[in-house]
C-alpha cells in the first residue's frame, strides 16, 4: 500500500515534473543513503566513509577497474619479479616455519598533505604504529600486525617485512597512511584516540587530506562539503565544490534528485535496482542510469545441523527447483547474475569448467527428494519413512522488500516440489546480531556477502571460521561446514604465487563449493547509479573501491 | 505550592533514575551488541578482532557493570562518547534539541492558530454546513500518512513548483541566512501541522459543544452579551481543560521529535538521533536521548497540572502535596 501511495506520487511527477532547475557546472551534489561514522581512514569500514574519503585522501594501494592492485600512493608494486619484493625464512604466530617477504614501495614525489608537508614514511610508520595497537579500535588489524618491521631508507622510500608472503603481497591491502604531523598529539591516549583524531575534531583541517579534494564543511548527519586540495598534484579536477548529501530515505532521494537539489545518486549507496529500473522507466530520457554488477552475492546459508538439509541430495533438489535465471530476468530485468558459486564472473579466477551446476530442473529435483526418501503426501508436502515433514524455514531481514520478494517466489518454487517453506523474518540486527552470528537459524538464512576480488573465502568456507561459544561466535562459517579438502585448498591458495596454479586451486575450490552445496547460490548485486546527462567519466569498479578514487576522471559534457 | 513544587521534583528524579536503569537494561537485552552487527557484514573480522573490539567497547562486561559506570561517570557530568558519531553525547544533544525544538515547536503554534478559530467556527453551529467541512478536513489530517503527504508536498513545492527546498536544514556553503533556514522549515512544519491541527481542532470543538450547553453560558447570553464574547470569556477558558492535557503530553514530543518527518526531510532532530543510536547499539546516546525526553514529558504533565489550577478555581495545590 505504501509502496503504491509513493509509485503513484512519483508517476505524477514525471508527468507533470519539469526540467531540473539549471546548475551550477562548478558544484556537483551527490545523495547518498547513510552518513559515515567517521572521517578517520582507519576506524570504521563503512560504504559511505569509503565513498566520500576516496574524493580527499588516498592510500598506498586499491584495486583497478580491471580488479588487479594498482598504485595510489606508491610508484610501483613490489613483486619477486621486479626485484622489489624478496622472500624470507619467518614463523607464524605459533611458531610454525612459514615463508615471509620483504616487499619495497617508493612514495609518490608529488604526494603531498593539503597544508604542503610531503607525505613521507614518517606517516606510514605513524600508521602502522596506530593500526597495530589494540585499543586503537581499528576493526581489522590484521594488515597491520602482519607487518614485522618497516624499514625506512630515506623519506619516500620504505620496506616492509611482512610475516607471511601469500599471494596478495604486491597489494598493502588495508594499510592506511595518516598524517603524522598533525595526528601523533591526538594519538597519545590510544584508547581515546578514535574520539581524539582530528579526523573527528578538525576535519577541516587541510592537512589531513592528500587527495584531489579536502574536507570543507562537515554537518554531522546531513552533509559534507569538499573544496579542491590546492597541494594535489595529480590530474584537476571538474568541480570547484563537492557536497555528498546523506538522505536516508529513498523515496526523498529520489524526489530530491528530481528537484535538483542533487545532481546525482551514488551506486554505492543508492537507490535498489527495483527502484533505479522504475526509475529510468519514468526519466530515463533526463538521466544516465548504469549497472554495475558487482561482488555482493547474495545467498542461502544452509544450516547442515539440521539433518534434513545435511543431506546433500536435498541441497540440491532446493537448487534445481529453482529457476535462477528467470527471478534475475522477471525480478531484475536482467541486471543481477544468477551465481553458480560465490566466485563472480568478472573475476579472473572465476571457472566454469567442471564445475557443477543446477539448472532448473523440476523433475530431476523431484527425484532426488524421491531417492532421499521423501514421498509426496496426501497435502502436497513431501514425508519420510520416520514421518518427518519436509519442511524448511526460510529467514530473512525483515522490511527488505527485495529479498522478501525472492523468499516469495523461492517458496512457491520449492511448494511444487511438495517442500515447506516457512519463512521467518527478523529485523536485520536480530537477524544479524543473534541468528545468524550464533547459528541460530534453523534451516535457510538469505543474505549477502560483499567480498573483494580473488577473495579467499576463509572465514566463511574454512572449518576455522565456524562460530562457537569457545572463539566468543568469532568467523562467518555459519553454516558449520567442515571439510578437509577445503582447508587445504584455501590453505594451499593462499600461499601460491604462481598464477596458473592459483588459478587451477581456485577452479578446485569452486568445483568442491558447487559439489558439496554448503551454500546455495542464488545472484550477484548490482549498484545502479543515477547520473546526469553532462557529467562522463564515472566508471564503476564492482567491488569495494568506489567510483569516487577515479574523481579527477569526471567531466562535464554539455 | 512549593512544597508541591518540590515534591514533584523528586517524584520525577525518582522516575528518570528508574527508567535510566530499566531502558539501560532494556537496550542491553537487545540481541546482537555493535560488534556482533559489524562481523555479519564483515568477513574479513577474525575472532580476535571481535574479542578485542568487544573488550575496548566494554561489551564483554554484565550489563549491570555497565549500568553503574555509567551512572557513576553521569553523576560526575560525563554522560560519555557516542560510538555512532564519536562524539560527547551532550554536544549531540545539544546540537539535535533545538532543531527539534524548533521543528515541532513552530508547527505547535501553527496548529494552535489555525486550531482556535476553527474549533470555535465549528462548534458555533455543529451540524452545520462549516462544522462538516471543518470534521472532514481533520479526517483528512489524522488519516493522512506523514510520509505520504511529506512527498507529496516535496513533489508538488521542490520538484513541480520548485519554490521549496526538498529537505535538508539550510541551503549548504557559507553561513545560511535566518531565511533560508525558515524555506527549509516550511515543508516539515506544514507536514507535522496537519496532523497536530487535526487533533487539536476536534478536542476543542467537542469541549466547545459540551461546555456551550452548560447553563451559565446560557445565563451569559440571557446577560445579553455578544457571541463573540460568551465564546472568548466563558466558553473558551472551560473548554481548554482537555487542550493544556494535550498540550502536556505533546511537551514531550517537543523533544523526542518527530522520525518520520525528520528522515523524509533530512531534519538533524531529536527523533532521528533516538531512533538511529537504539538501532546501532548506541547506549549512551539512546539512553541520554530518552532520559530529556521523559524529562520533558514530566515537566510538560507538571506545568499542565499547574495551568489546571490557574484555569479552574477548584483546583488548588496544598503544601503537603495533595488536592
Amino acid at each position: 500500500m505504501r509502496r503504491s501511495l509513493t509509485a503513484l506520487v512519483l508517476a505524477a511527477a514525471a508527468v507533470l515534473a519539469t526540467t531540473a532547475s539549471g546548475h551550477s557546472r562548478e558544484n556537483l551534489t551527490i545523495g547518498i543513503t547513510q552518513y559515515p561514522s567517521t572521517l578517520n581512514p582507519m576506524i570504521d569500514s563503512m560504504l559511505a566513509k569509503s565513498y566520500v574519503l576516496a574524493t580527499a585522501y588516498r592510500q598506498i594501494t586499491i584495486e583497478g577497474h580491471d580488479w588487479q592492485p594498482m598504485c595510489q600512493l606508491c610508484t610501483a608494486l613490489p613483486t619477486i619479479e621486479n626485484g622489489l619484493a624478496e622472500p624470507f625464512p619467518s614463523q607464524a604466530e605459533d611458531g610454525t616455519p612459514i615463508t615471509g617477504v620483504r616487499k619495497t614501495y617508493t612514495l609518490r614525489d608529488d604526494a603531498f598533505w593539503g597544508d604542503g608537508t610531503p607525505v613521507t614514511t614518517d606517516d606510514v610508520l605513524f600508521a602502522w604504529e596506530v593500526g597495530k595497537h589494540p585499543e586503537t579500535g581499528v576493526d581489522t588489524v590484521k594488515a597491520y600486525q602482519d607487518v614485522l618491521d618497516i624499514e625506512v631508507h630515506s623519506p619516500k622510500r620504505f620496506t616492509i617485512v611482512a610475516r607471511k608472503l601469500d599471494y596478495r603481497y604486491p597489494s598493502m591491502g588495508d594499510f592506511q597512511v595518516l598524517p603524522a604531523h598533525l595526528e601523533r598529539p591526538s594519538f597519545a591516549a590510544p584508547r581515546e584516540y578514535r574520539n581524539r583524531t582530528l579526523y573527528q575534531t578538525d576535519p577541516t583541517n587541510p592537512g589531513l587530506w592528500n587527495g584531489p579534494y579536502r574536507v570543507a564543511e562537515v554537518r554531522v548527519g546531513s552533509h559534507i562539503a569538499l573544496a579542491r586540495n590546492a597541494e594535489w598534484r595529480g590530474p584537476a579536477p571538474a568541480f570547484e565544490r563537492l557536497v555528498v548529501r546523506a538522505i536516508e530515505n529513498t523515496s526523498a532521494l529520489e524526489a530530491n534528485l528530481l528537484s535538483g537539489a542533487i545532481d546525482m545518486v551514488a551506486g554505492e549507496a543508492g537507490l535498489s535496482l527495483d527502484q533505479a529500473l522504475a526509475f529510468e522507466k519514468r526519466h530515463g530520457d533526463r538521466y544516465q542510469v548504469i549497472y554495475q554488477p558487482g561482488l555482493i552475492y547474495e545467498h542461502l546459508d544452509v544450516m547442515l545441523d539440521n539433518p534434513i538439509l545435511a543431506d546433500l541430495r536435498v541441497r540440491r533438489a532446493l537448487l534445481h527447483a529453482i529457476d535462477r535465471e528467470a527471478i534475475s530476468q522477471r525480478l531484475f530485468a536482467g541486471k543481477q547474475l544468477a551465481a553458480n558459486s560465490f566466485v563472480n564472473p568478472l573475476d579472473w579466477v572465476h571457472t566454469t569448467e567442471g564445475v557443477p551446476t543446477y539448472p532448473y530442473d523440476p523433475l530431476r529435483a523431484k527425484a532426488l527428494l524421491e531417492e532421499a526418501g521423501w514421498v509426496l503426501g496426501p497435502d502436497g508436502v513431501r514425508w519420510n519413512t520416520y514421518s518427518q515433514r519436509l519442511s524448511v524455514s526460510l529467514m530473512t531481514t525483515a522490511g527488505n522488500r527485495t529479498r522478501e520478494l525472492v523468499q516469495q517466489v523461492l517458496a512457491d518454487y520449492w511448494k511444487r516440489i511438495g517442500i515447506e517453506t516457512r519463512i521467518v523474518n527478523e529485523p536485520a540486527r536480530v537477524f544479524f546480531g543473534e541468528t545468524v552470528s550464533k547459528r541460530k537459524f534453523p534451516g535457510l538464512a538469505m543474505f549477502a556477502w560483499l567480498s573483494a576480488p580473488e577473495s579467499l573465502p576463509r572465514t566463511t568456507l574454512h572449518s576455522e571460521g565456524i562460530p562457537t561459544e569457545q572463539n566468543n561466535w568469532g568467523g562467518q562459517n555459519y553454516t558449520g561446514f567442515r571439510n578437509a579438502e577445503m582447508d587445504r585448498l584455501i590453505d594451499a591458495t593462499e600461499i601460491e604465487l604462481d598464477r596458473e596454479k592459483r588459478g587451477r586451486l581456485w577452479a578446485d575450490i569452486q568445483r568442491l563449493y558447487a559439489t558439496e552445496l554448503p551454500v546455495l547460490p542464488l545472484y550477484f548485486r548490482a549498484d545502479s547509479y543515477i547520473l546526469p546527462t553532462w557529467l562522463q567519466g564515472v566508471r564503476p569498479t564492482g567491488h569495494k573501491y568506489t567510483t569516487t578514487n577515479w574523481i579527477e576522471d569526471w567531466r562535464v559534457v554539455e | 505550592m512549593l512544597g508541591y513544587l518540590v515534591g514533584r521534583l523528586l517524584q520525577a528524579l525518582t522516575v528518570l533514575l528508574l527508567l535510566s536503569a530499566a531502558t539501560y537494561g532494556l537496550l542491553g537485552l537487545m540481541p546482537g551488541d555493535p560488534i556482533d552487527l559489524m562481523s555479519g557484514a564483515n568477513p574479513d573480522i577474525t575472532p580476535a578482532d571481535i574479542a578485542r573490539l568487544k573488550a575496548l567497547h566494554g561489551l564483554d562486561q554484565p550489563i549491570w557493570s555497565r549500568y553503574l559506570a555509567w551512572v557513576s561517570a553521569a553523576l560526575q557530568g560525563d554522560f560519555g562518547y557516542s560510538r555512532l558519531y564519536a562524539q560527547p553525547v551532550l554536544d549531540i544533544v545539544a546540537d539535535r534539541l533545538p532543531v527539534t525544538l524548533m521543528l515541532i515547536g513552530v508547527s505547535l503554534v501553527v496548529a494552535l492558530a489555525i486550531a482556535f478559530p476553527a474549533a470555535m467556527f465549528a462548534a458555533r453551529n455543529p451540524g452545520g454546513l462549516a462544522d462538516r467541512a471543518i470534521n472532514l478536513v481533520c479526517f483528512a489530517g489524522i488519516s493522512v500518512p506523514p510520509f505520504w503527504l511529506a512527498l507529496l508536498l516535496i513533489i508538488l513545492f521542490a520538484v513541480i513548483l520548485g519554490w521549496l527546498p526538498a529537505g535538508g536544514m539550510a541551503s549548504t556553503g557559507g553561513e545560511a541566512s535566518t531565511l533560508d533556514r525558515l524555506r527549509h522549515l516550511i515543508l516539515p512544519v506544514a507536514t507535522l501541522t496537519a496532523a497536530t491541527v487535526a487533533a487539536y481542532t476536534r478536542h476543542l470543538r467537542a469541549a466547545l459543544i459540551e461546555v456551550l450547553s452548560e447553563d451559565y453560558v446560557r445565563t451569559a447570553r440571557a446577560k445579553g452579551l455578544s457571541e463573540h464574547r460568551v465564546m472568548t470569556r466563558h466558553a473558551l477558558r472551560n473548554a481548554l481543560l482537555p487542550v493544556v492535557t494535550l498540550l502536556g503530553l505533546d511537551f514531550g514530543a517537543l523533544v523526542s521529535g518527530a522520525l518520520i518527518t525528520e528522515t523524509m526531510f533530512a531534519q538533524l532532530g531529536m527523533g532521528k538521533m533516538i531512533y538511529d543510536a537504539i538501532m546501532g547499539n548506541d547506549y549512551n546516546l539512546a539512553l541520554v536521548g530518552l532520559l530529556v525526553a521523559a524529562g520533558a514529558t514530566l515537566l510538560g504533565s507538571l506545568l499542565a497540572d499547574l495551568a489546571y489550577a490557574r484555569l479552574d478555581p477548584r483546583i488548588s495545590y496544598r503544601a503537603d502535596g495533595g488536592s
